[in-house]
């Protein structure tokens, strides 16, 4: 019996996410009595025991190489073994383009009940119950997991990364690692930019900002926070903004911490990406904009004025602190 | 070259979430249902359109779901599916979903099986890796870019800040969003062909359901928006500091 916590990495390093689903497997763990242990399969270039200030006692590797790249097939019949192997009971995963395809996989192979998008932790006062975002956001439903084996993926942004003191013990573990079926054949990061789904503040513009050429103004207040941009869906049809930044029902759903809307008027299918986020505020010019009836902070005001005053503000703010 | 996409109904975006039986149902009254959008806009455009460039494509349609189903399944094969299944089932788990379209895809032998990046009303993200783990089959989720040559698919896949492109040989498993296809409206010939196109109903095989809704929860009602006034973004950054610790 144990708790086992997929980690996931690109490019030499463990993803954000996967350092809150560490935080929140030993979490876990301590509710049940039990060890949280992580799973990693490839290699990273950072020093992976560190990652025990998270909560974990122990690492088990695969140090294959050829697991740095994502085969769903390859990586499911490796976790499943391994849960086999670590007799682990409850597996974690982010809820993340590569946590959502992997778990899936591993719950159909071991036909243990998977919770996906999961927003808190599991109530195991009686039975095993995972509170999860449904509607797109409009509500939550709380699951009950009855298979022997339960499966968790953590949505980014629910649970904050805890980090103390401790290093695990990092042990190999052998496994049968398949031969991948899909071939990589190129891989187009946007290069220096947060990744959306992983961004701790998003700054996100509307079709209120008239065009592309006034993006600008936007770029700045996200470069001061440390933002990753996103934007309506009329912006990314119109590709005044790449599509992958269009966020809502239909594009990317997000949850930071905080999120800044420009110009956006708050269709009920804009909200149901981003009303997960902590903290939203909204600067529009119309009163009446329904976005406000979401938000926690606003501004009524012409983003054209406002944005610059505020980016100024933040900037001072920054400097004094 | 057979091609099987995964439809299944929720509640019209603009609907109002509600719940019934000590929040342990979903409230039905004056729900308006549609085709989940990522399965009508995006898979099965991009079947319909993998069908234009080469004839002998035949575009099956499956969905597990009551015969309330029916309508939404009437208007996909409006748009271009050649025939429908339907699977007489209520179940909302995901396995057991997942083993209904596992054991359609094993008797018909499909070279490709398309689905949703996930239900709007469940948000799963689950049925296409379930499937395709079941059915022994590759599976890449949210393509954001569908191409085929031959019996080689090359897919762009959404990852973490950015995308990727991979190759594989069919048969595999494909689940879309945007970017795979332009969403269409059914015209009237479609929609009066549709009416004798074949929909099949079979009974479920036996599954397990591996989870059950134990009951629905509302978010926490917003306390209200805090105005600041555009001449003093100054106080805004305090509160977004001081109060909400957010920067
Ligand atoms: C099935 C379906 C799915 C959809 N999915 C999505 C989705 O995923 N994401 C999404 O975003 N939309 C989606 N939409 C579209 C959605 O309904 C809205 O049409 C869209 O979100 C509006 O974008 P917007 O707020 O940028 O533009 P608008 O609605 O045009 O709003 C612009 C806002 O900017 C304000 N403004 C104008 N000038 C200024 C200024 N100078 N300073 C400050 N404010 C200003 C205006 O007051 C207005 O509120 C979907 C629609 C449908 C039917
Ligand atoms: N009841 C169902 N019948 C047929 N296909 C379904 C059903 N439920 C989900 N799907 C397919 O699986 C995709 C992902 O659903 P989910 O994993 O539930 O988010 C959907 O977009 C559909 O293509």
């Amino acid at each position: 019996m144990s708790v086992l916590i997929f980690i996931d990495h690109a490019d030499g390093h463990v993803k954000k996410s996967s350092l809150e689903a560490l935080t929140y497997g030993a979490k876990v763990a301590a509710q049940l009595g039990t060890a949280a242990e992580g799973l990693l399969l490839g290699t990273v270039t950072e020093d992976i025991a560190a990652l025990g200030k998270y909560g974990v006692s122990k690492i088990h590797q695969v140090a294959n190489d050829t697991l740095n790249h994502l085969d769903t097939q390859v990586y499911a019949a490796a976790i499943a073994e391994a849960v086999t192997a670590t007799g682990a009971t409850v597996v974690i995963f982010s809820h993340t383009p590569t946590g959502k395809a992997v778990a899936a996989r591993v719950s159909a192979k071991l036909k243990a009940g998977l919770v996906t998008g999961a927003c808190a932790l599991p109530d195991t006062s009686n039975g095993f119950v995972v509170k999860k975002g449904v509607f797109s956001g409009k509500a939550f439903a709380n699951v009950s997991i009855q298979t022997p084996v339960k499966i968790i993926s953590l949505n980014p942004n629910s649970y904050m990364t805890v980090a103390g003191e401790g290093t695990a013990t990092v042990a190999p573990l052998a496994i049968t690692v398949g031969t991948a079926k899909i071939k990589v054949t190129a891989v187009n990061k946007v290069s220096g930019d947060v990744p959306l789904t992983e961004a701790d503040i998003v700054v996100s513009g509307g079709r209120g900002l008239k065009g592309p050429e006034n993006w600008g103004i936007l770029l700045d207040l996200a470069k001061v926070l440390g933002a990753a941009t996103a934007c309506s869906r009329p912006v990314g049809d119109a590709h005044w903004r790449p599509h992958h930044e269009h966020v809502g029902q239909t594009g990317v759903q997000v949850a930071p911490n905080l999120y800044i809307a420009v110009g956006i008027s708050g269709a009920i299918q804009h909200l149901a990406g981003v009303n997960r986020s902590k903290i939203i505020v909204v600067i529009n010019k119309d009163p009446e904009a329904p976005f406000f009836k979401a938000a926690d902070y606003g501004i009524v005001g012409d983003a054209f004025e406002v944005l610059p005053k505020l980016t100024e503000a933040i900037k001072k703010m920054k400097a004094s602190a | 070259m057979k091609i099987l996409v995964c439809v299944s109904k929720t509640p019209d975006t603009t609907s109002k979430v509600a719940f019934t039986d000590g929040n342990t149902k979903f409230d039905e009254a004056g729900v308006q249902w549609i085709i989940n959008p990522y399965d009508e806009w995006y898979s099965l455009v991009r079947a319909i359109e993998l069908k234009e460039k080469d004839a002998s494509v035949a575009i099956h349609l499956v969905t597990v779901g009551g015969a309330d189903t029916e309508p939404i399944i009437r208007k996909a094969l409006a748009l271009g599916g050649d025939e429908a299944i339907r699977v007489n089932s209520d179940s909302t788990d995901s396995y057991y979903i997942a083993a209904q379209i596992a054991e359609i895809a094993k008797q018909g032998g499909y070279d490709l099986i398309f689905t949703g990046k996930e239900t709007l009303d469940y948000n799963g993200s689950s049925i296409g890796g379930m499937v395709a783990e079941l059915v022994d089959a590759p599976y890449i989720s949210l393509a954001t870019k569908f191409d085929l040559e031959g019996t080689t698919a090359t897919v762009t896949r959404e990852i973490e800040g950015g995308e990727e492109v991979a190759e594989v040989a069919l048969p595999v498993v494909v689940s879309c969003q945007k970017g795979v296809a332009e969403q269409r409206i059914p015209n009237m010939r479609g929609i009066m062909a549709a009416r004798t196109k074949p929909l099949k109903v079979v009974e479920p095989v036996a599954a397990d359901a591996l989870t059950t809704v134990v009951g629905f929860e509302l978010p926490p009602a917003k306390a209200g928006v805090k105005l600041v006034d555009a001449e003093n973004v100054e106080e805004l950054v305090r509160l977004l500091h001081e109060e909400a610790k957010a920067i």
